[in-house]
């Protein structure tokens, strides 16, 4: 008992690993828990805000009658969702059907067990840890497929198999960018402008974590590297990725004026809502493989341009300083409310929700927690950044008929992607390149 | 021993094996004896990535990741795929003409019998399956699997590597072939 306490409270103090790799149970459980609430309460903040933003965009005001500016919302549906029945269509194949949700919720919720929120903020750190989120995460389009064929029934089957196909050929374009990025872990230099060293090729990785390290240590984001090549492979990820989720303006599975509501049309209830968690931690899942792969991960902007002393305080307190903004847009509100008394609740309601913000922004100001909370901090932003494109996508592009969606993946995608990586070899090896050619000519 | 193996010995490992074994070989007998198509496909995924489980027991970590991306993720997808367009009512109702028990068994007791053979030869006093086999780290693995294949000096398994690729270039050709009347 002793032992296990001691080993509790010696990895919060001294552990440089995270831990998975350093074999504590304890935390990894800890984490596992904390990144399946965070999970959750992210889906939910996401489900509000998806919901508020684009009815902005469309000049509505989005739900406003279930708490304050509708803040409750995601709660009464989910509790909608619970309540409702449980549909199994009489022809369904029970088995099937019973199984592909949970296909689909595992996939996405197993990828998050190698997402690095900081250098130790992480479940655990794999040696193959990108490739197992692609796998993890390519095992969805499985719950898709059965999905739609166990409902036996024609909207689901042809959603299943628009699905399939979409998914397979977008996979492949995203791998090739993701390959490019993974080349440049080992590729040193910057390019051609380059003003950090050019160091000799050494042995690249694949584990989450050290793809940030890699860019810590080459003072760059993969997203500028060997300009312009790190910006194309990280557009053809971004486009690959709203087609791998299924999202505007791909959602073709789902397309609800062709198909009623796609693969999940004959779910209800608690498994149509396992569909739709999936479906958004899958996005978050896809986005922080962007943001670990091209925008520096945990890293917070410019450490080495703006670094120093005062540059760290000031970078340091943005955490809390952006909980005590939304905190005291919360109080504005809550001054522009009706002052009639049926709104007196609401009011009130809103009046507490800023101030716990407010609350939260001010625990994360005092050094301790300012300083833990920095990396997840910064990885979280850059995350809802991709969230806020997800949805700003769907209220602006139309979707794509599906051979438009065939000829992007393969016809523009893939050469540009395959040009990328030859390219980027090409580019990282020049100095190599160039000295066998002079062997080569003086021989 | 690896010393990081040392720190943190394997968990559980033997339990590990006979129940990632006992997924296999269920899995595999399910995509025998089903007669629904999708069932099949199902049972060989869960086969499919119980192996994933095995290779990562092996310490072979990129193998596994490999396995599920390729097989799990990738043909499978494409089996069922191909499966959904065929009509299952049909199929099921038609008679399966798989009587072929004495020409399966007897093919059985021979792999079964070669396996054993192997498992059970000793060449100059050294067998096959040693009892302690040398565990290498996790860590070094894709490095590992890299430098076999590419590298200058230990680099040898890269013809057979490129020959396996043309095969499957080959099987795309024929598909193509068959698929397209006019080309």
């Amino acid at each position: 008992m002793h032992d296990f306490l001691n080993s509790i409270t010696d990895y919060l103090q001294n552990s440089n690993q995270t831990p998975g790799a350093a074999g504590n149970f304890f935390w990894a459980t800890v984490y596992i828990l904390l990144v399946f609430v965070g999970l959750s309460v992210a889906v939910i903040a996401m489900n509000w805000l998806e919901r508020k933003i684009l009815a902005h965009m469309q000049v509505r005001l989005g739900p406003m009658r279930v708490g304050p500016h509708g803040l409750l919302q995601p709660i009464a549906d989910a509790l909608k969702l619970l309540l409702k029945e449980d549909i199994i269509p009489a022809e369904a194949d029970v088995t099937v059907f019973w199984i592909a949700p949970f296909i689909v919720v595992l996939a996405a919720f197993t990828v998050f067990v190698v997402v690095p929120f900081g250098p130790t903020h992480a479940i655990t750190d794999m040696n193959i840890g990108i490739l197992f989120m692609l796998g993890v995460s390519s095992l969805s389009v499985l719950g898709i497929v059965t999905a739609g064929w166990a409902s036996n029934s024609h909207y689901p089957l042809i959603g299943a198999l628009r699905s399939s196909a979409q998914m397979v050929s977008y996979e492949v374009a995203m791998g090739l960018a993701v390959v490019s990025a993974i080349m440049m872990t080992s590729l040193h230099g910057m390019g051609f402008y380059g003003v950090a060293p050019p160091g000799p090729a050494d042995s690249g990785t694949l584990s989450m974590i050290d793809i940030v390290k890699m860019q810590q240590d080459q003072h760059i984001w993969f997203l500028f590297k060997f300009f312009p090549l790190g910006i194309i492979a990280f557009a053809i990820f971004a486009i690959a990725m709203v087609a791998e989720t299924n999202r505007a303006p791909f959602d073709l599975p789902e397309a609800e004026s062709e198909l009623t509501a796609g693969f999940h049309t004959e779910y209800s209830g608690f498994r149509w809502s396992l569909f739709f968690l999936a479906e958004y931690s899958a996005m978050i899942a896809v986005s922080s493989i962007a943001v670990t792969l091209w925008l520096g991960g945990w890293l917070r902007p410019f450490p080495n341009a703006l670094s120093g002393a005062t540059w760290d305080l000031l970078f340091s307190i943005i955490p809390g300083a952006t909980f005590l903004f939304l905190g005291a847009l919360c109080f504005y509100s809550t001054a522009r409310m009706p002052k009639h008394p049926l709104f007196r609740i609401q009011t009130m309601g809103l009046a507490g929700f800023g101030a716990l913000l407010a609350l939260i922004g001010i625990v994360l100001l005092i050094p301790g927690p300012r300083h833990w909370v920095q990396d997840i901090f910064w990885f979280s932003a850059k995350v809802a950044g991709f969230m806020y494109l997800y949805i700003w996508y769907r209220g602006t592009f139309p979707r794509y008929r599906f051979d438009q969606l065939m000829k992007v993946g393969w016809k523009v995608l893939l050469p540009i992607g395959l040009a990328l990586l030859i390219l980027t070899a090409v580019v990282g090896m020049r100095t190599e390149l160039l000295a066998q050619v002079k062997e080569v000519l003086h021989r | 021993m690896n010393p990081s193996l040392a720190a943190n010995p394997p968990v559980a490992t033997p339990f590990f094996f006979y129940l990632l074994a006992a997924v296999m070989v269920i899995g595999g007998i399910l995509v025998i004896t089903r007669k629904n198509a999708v069932h099949s496909a199902l049972a060989l995924i869960t086969t499919l990535l119980a192996q994933a489980g095995l290779y990562l027991m092996l310490y072979a970590p990129f193998v596994a990741g490999v396995q599920i991306i390729l097989y799990a993720g990738g043909i499978m997808v494409l089996f069922l795929f191909v499966i959904m367009l065929i009509s299952i009512e049909r199929a099921e109702k038609e008679r399966q003409f798989n009587h072929q028990w004495v020409v399966g068994i007897a093919a059985a007791a021979a792999l079964g019998g070669l396996f054993i053979a192997v498992y059970t030869t000793t060449t100059g006093g050294r067998v096959l399956f040693p009892e302690g086999r040398a565990i290498y780290g996790e860590v070094g693995n894709t490095q590992a699997i890299a430098s076999l294949l590419f590298d200058r000096q230990a680099g040898m398994y890269m013809f057979s590597f490129e020959i396996a690729s043309l095969l499957l270039l080959v099987a795309i050709i024929g598909a193509v072939v068959m698929a397209k009347k006019r080309i």
